[in-house]
């Protein structure tokens, strides 16, 4: 059977297989669907400094093959995240990836100084791409230099590696992605969605109140493995890829085009079975088109038509 | 327990103006005990819709195994359920949620308060409810061509009609008929419904049903969530989901200015 497990920075992965951040809550909900043993790793929905309530309602707005949401990065805040949330998740054996985010340099620099030091976090994904809060998220991810400068205050209070997730609402993703690779960011992960809106004909208005919101869904993909396929090319640092993903026939497209692990985000709303679904259907797939292990798929995939 | 389920539609029809009653069968109707819970149901074939649709459920039968939801066809998802024939397969999640409360209630005089696409789950509360108490309907719809189930809430008791235009039944809002005479409120409906009933019966004990485009719809996206109106509870909101859709009036913020 082929191989899954794959070794990134802070993070040795039974499979590569991982729910995406805001899409799995804090895990809880979607044990009382499956053993989350099976997973390959756990990427908990975003922490902030202080726990915030988020946008007004609607959030969410489907697209054809995808979805708009503006939830807004409601969470408990980082203490209350780590008193009651990640103590659940020290009775799995799968690492938690925390993912990070705040208004001000200082807000993300003290929440990953706290949560980086729980035994259960193995990683920090850095996000500085959520398009749908009025201060920080994205504004961190559209400017390289911005982006360089958060990167490097992060590491220099963070026990665990960090990845930095990507906006794809930029010209150049590979500009900003060497700008956070020279501030020491140890693996990228991308893309978060790609900011839309959509208009409800009856009310003559956007569906989601906050008017814009982030797309993602099977509709991103092909967007995401451009960027990726790109990013691959001028760098070396670990990809955890992710942009519509819900068979493993995606997540092998997204090794192909060079990330070393994947998250699965909007497919869990449609089905909440999705990521066992498709780390059991994994090691066949692979087989199928001529792999023996996720690394071997990975070589593949790196070289340009000759 | 049993999560989820390929249900086989039984039978998909129009009962009012764009309003349909599907009927769905399955093992998975056995988990259905509980009146205010919604289903999530899978629209469209593959991932060509990545949200589901929650649809509350309108009545149950354990011996058939059958379950009753109503919908109204506003966009695609409903346009493409609409379609759907007997003998297809639609997938369901469910039932979610946390429903009215019940089991303890006896003797008692109770309203149920519905409006439009809201009125379906009181319609098997009612019929729970209708065992042990007496029950009074009053049900608001758009205009004489949206009305439904008239006749079998009156099997359950008193029921009064109401329309906006006044084509059938008694012209005017739903709050236009409500007096305290009561010991106990469910209700269900647009927001701005929901807001006027609790406010005329503030001094009632009563419950809302709320209604909101979701996510997961099992709790863990925060797509659906509402704020409390206690300034010092712990979490300050209200997942519609997991948490509701059923609270009680008084414990979520039903309006925002």
């Amino acid at each position: 059977m082929a191989d899954l497990r794959v070794s990134l920075p802070g993070l040795d992965l039974k499979n590569p297989i991982m729910p995406a951040s805001g899409c799995f809550g804090f895990g809880r909900e979607f044990s009382e669907f499956y053993d989350l043993n099976q997973l390959g790793a756990i990427v908990i929905k975003a922490a902030t400094g202080k726990a915030r309530y988020g946008n007004p309602t609607p959030r969410v707005a489907e697209t054809p093959s995808g979805m708009l949401n503006a939830i807004g990065l409601q969470n408990p805040g980082v203490d209350q995240i780590i008193e009651t949330e990640l103590p659940f998740l020290m009775s799995y054996d799968v690492p938690v990836v925390a993912n990070v985010a705040g208004s001000t340099v200082e807000e993300y620099v003290e929440v990953t100084e706290k949560i980086s030091r729980h035994p259960v976090v193995h990683a920090i994904e850095l996000n500085i791409s959520c398009p749908n809060v009025k201060e920080g998220g994205i504004q961190f991810g559209t400017d390289p230099k911005t982006a360089a400068y958060l990167t490097e205050k992060v590491k220099e209070v963070s026990d665990k590696p960090v990845y930095v997730k990507l906006s794809p609402n930029v010209t150049d993703i590979v500009e900003m992605a060497k700008a956070v690779a020279d501030a020491g960011a140890d693996g990228l992960s991308m893309i978060n969605t790609l900011t839309g809106m959509r208009f409800d004909l009856h009310q003559k208005r956007p569906i989601i109140a906050n008017e814009t919101g982030g797309l993602s869904g099977p509709a991103i993909k092909p967007i995401a493995l451009r960027m990726i396929y790109q990013v691959r090319q001028a760098l070396d640092l670990p990809i955890i890829g992710m942009g519509g993903i819900t068979s493993a026939e995606d997540a092998v497209e997204f090794l192909l085009a060079g990330a070393n692990a994947v998250a699965i985000g909007t497919a869990n709303f449609l089905d909440p079975y999705v990521c066992p679904k498709v780390i059991e259907s994994l090691p066949e797939t692979l087989e199928r088109y001529g792999f023996s292990s996720i690394h071997e798929c990975r070589l593949k995939g790196e070289g340009p038509h000759e | 327990m049993m999560k989820e389920q390929w249900m086989e539609v039984v039978s998909n029809q129009p009962i009012a103006l764009d309003t349909y009653e599907m009927t769905l069968h399955g093992e998975l109707v056995s988990t259905m005990t509980q009146p205010g819970q919604f289903l999530h149901l899978k629209i469209g074939e593959g991932f060509s819709h990545m949200l589901r649709r929650p649809l509350s459920i309108a009545d149950v039968d354990q011996d058939d195994q059958t379950v009753k939801i109503i919908y109204k066809v506003i966009g695609e998802g409903t346009k493409w359920l609409s379609q759907a024939k007997p003998g297809d397969q639609i997938h369901v999640l469910g039932p979610r949620g946390h429903g009215f409360p019940v089991e303890k209630v006896t003797g008692a005089h109770i309203y149920l308060i519905g409006g439009g696409v809201g009125v379906p789950p009181l319609y098997y509360l009612g019929k729970k409810l209708a065992e042990r108490n007496r029950v009074t309907a009053v049900l608001g719809f758009q205009t004489m061509d949206a009305v439904f189930y008239e006749d079998k809430f009156q099997e359950l008791g008193e029921t009064m009609i109401l329309t906006d235009d006044g084509s059938y039944g008694k012209r005017g809002l739903v709050t236009d008929v409500l007096e305290a005479d009561m010991d106990l409120y469910y209700t269900c409906g647009p927001l701005g419904m929901l807001h006027a009933v609790t406010r005329k019966l503030k001094d009632v004990k009563g419950y809302v049903s709320l209604e909101e485009r979701m996510g997961c719809g099992i709790g863990a996206c925060f797509a659906c969530v509402c704020k409390t109106t206690d300034p010092n509870d712990d979490r300050g909101y209200r997942k519609i989901c997991k948490d509701g859709p059923v609270f009680p009036a008084k414990e979520v913020v039903l309006w925002q200015i």
